[in-house]
């Protein structure tokens, strides 16, 4: 059962999986990561100093796209319901449904920053910090935006306040893992990574909560 | 409030048709029963699994139908989904993505759906809106073999449902008067004055052999 719900989600928001849209948070990124040195000139030191916080705001901007797709089609189709009737617990779909949005959004946002690396001249240890607060705060990224596409999937204007939210929310992981950068040490991306863990074991329970007292609404 | 002292109760076999004007409270109702809704006081008992059937067909309108079907078989552990379609004449349309069915097309489907789910108490939600004759005639004659073999169905609709021992509940006898000068005023009747809800004591018993071998 569990099985077959990861498989539909990941059917839903994996890029190039299918139906349309789940590759534009990806490729956002990647236009992101080529129109700074645009914006800002060819310097390469200028860009080694500042590409790694660009690619840290492209992470953020890109994890705000998939949010008005996340929860309110399916809240919408009844989909919850349906599985609450056949005694899927809102956390256990909610678990599943995190599990396969970071993995539509989290791996090939770390893949794509390869290519934003080359193009932003990040190398060595920069480079790596950058990897390892990705892979550290991702997870964290897409627990926030689990809890608040639940969380504003009723409200008329959802989609935008979800974008609105999500900036405030993940000021912690941007601290630390674009701090990492800055400072050059590696402690605190361990603090990405604990933030992170603990917003991932938050959010199934924030959002299975939401779509309960959606229903009471 | 939406309806007080109201209290009903199933056994295997029995159909049961909620009328009703619209907003009085129907689907509610069915929610409350489904357990999607808790009742302000008073309490639901429920034996056996629940299909519901409402507005919303719970089908991935990107999907072709017989993926989005087959997505529920799988939940369920249940499987033969073409007969079933078949039954409900969507043999045709299995390949076709959702978002391009029709109304009562649509409807069909999510009957589809229900059905797959073998389970022992149905509630649809309109069953017959948007759906042409012929339609409607096989999904009341659906609704009767399930009752037959022993299933409960509970049906709110506004519309006639031609099924042979339907019970039929009014909705309209629970719903409580409201007191003088308590309407709001410009807001026409007391129809659109928030109300809570309340059902009372209605359990539904299980059918008496099961009923999941449809």
């Amino acid at each position: 059962m569990i099985a077959a719900l990861l498989r539909r989600d990941l059917a839903q928001f994996f890029p190039f999986a299918g139906s349309g849209g789940a590759a534009l948070p990806l490729l956002f990124f990647l236009a992101v990561a080529m129109l700074y040195p645009f914006a800002v000139g060819p310097d390469p030191t200028l860009l080694a100093r500042t590409g790694g916080g660009v690619v840290w705001i492209a992470a953020l901007l890109a994890a705000i796209l998939p949010l008005d797709r996340l929860m309110a089609r399916d809240i919408e189709l009844g989909v919850f319901d349906q599985l609450r009737l056949r005694g899927v617990a809102e956390e256990s779909a909610m678990a599943v449904r995190l599990f396969a949005h970071w993995l539509s959004f989290g791996p090939p946002l770390i893949l794509a920053a390869f290519p934003a690396a080359a193009l932003l001249n990040l190398e060595g240890q920069t480079f790596d910090l950058l990897l390892l607060g990705l892979l550290a705060g991702t997870p964290g990224l897409a627990a926030v935006g689990l809890m608040i596409a639940a969380l504003t999937a009723s409200l008329r204007a959802g989609a935008a306040l979800a974008g609105l939210l999500l900036i405030p929310l993940s000021l912690p992981i941007l601290i630390f893992g674009a701090g990492a950068l800055a400072r050059g040490d590696a402690a605190s991306v361990g603090f990405a990574g604990a933030i992170s863990l603990a917003l991932v074991a938050i959010a199934p329970f924030a959002a299975g909560a939401a779509i309960r007292a959606g229903r009471e609404g | 409030m939406l309806f007080r002292e109201l209290s009903l109760s199933l056994g295997g076999g029995a159909a049961l048709h909620i009328t009703g004007a619209n907003g009085v409270g129907k689907s509610s109702l069915l929610r409350l029963l489904a357990g999607l809704l808790r009742p302000y006081a008073g309490s639901v008992a429920t034996d056996g699994a629940i299909a519901l059937m409402d507005e919303r067909p719970a089908l991935d309108l990107n999907m072709p139908l017989g993926r989005a079907l087959s997505f529920w078989s799988r939940i369920d552990g249940t499987q033969d989904d073409g007969e079933i379609a078949a039954q409900l004449a969507l043999g045709d349309l299995l390949d076709v993505p959702v978002r391009y069915l029709s109304t009562g097309q649509r409807k069909r489907a999510t009957m589809a759906r229900v059905i797959g789910q073998r389970a022992q108490i149905w509630l649809l939600d309109e069953p017959l809106s948007g759906l042409d004759e012929a339609s409607q005639g096989l999904v009341i004659g659906l609704v009767g073999e399930h009752t037959a073999s022993g299933g409960i169905a509970v049906i709110a609709s506004h519309q006639p449902f031609a099924l042979e021992g339907l019970q039929t509940l009014a909705i309209e006898q629970f719903v409580p008067p409201l007191p003088d000068g308590e309407g709001i005023e410009g807001w026409g009747n007391g129809g659109a004055v928030p109300r809570d809800i309340a059902a009372s004591n209605t359990p539904i018993q299980p059918p008496p052999q099961g009923g999941g071998d449809l």
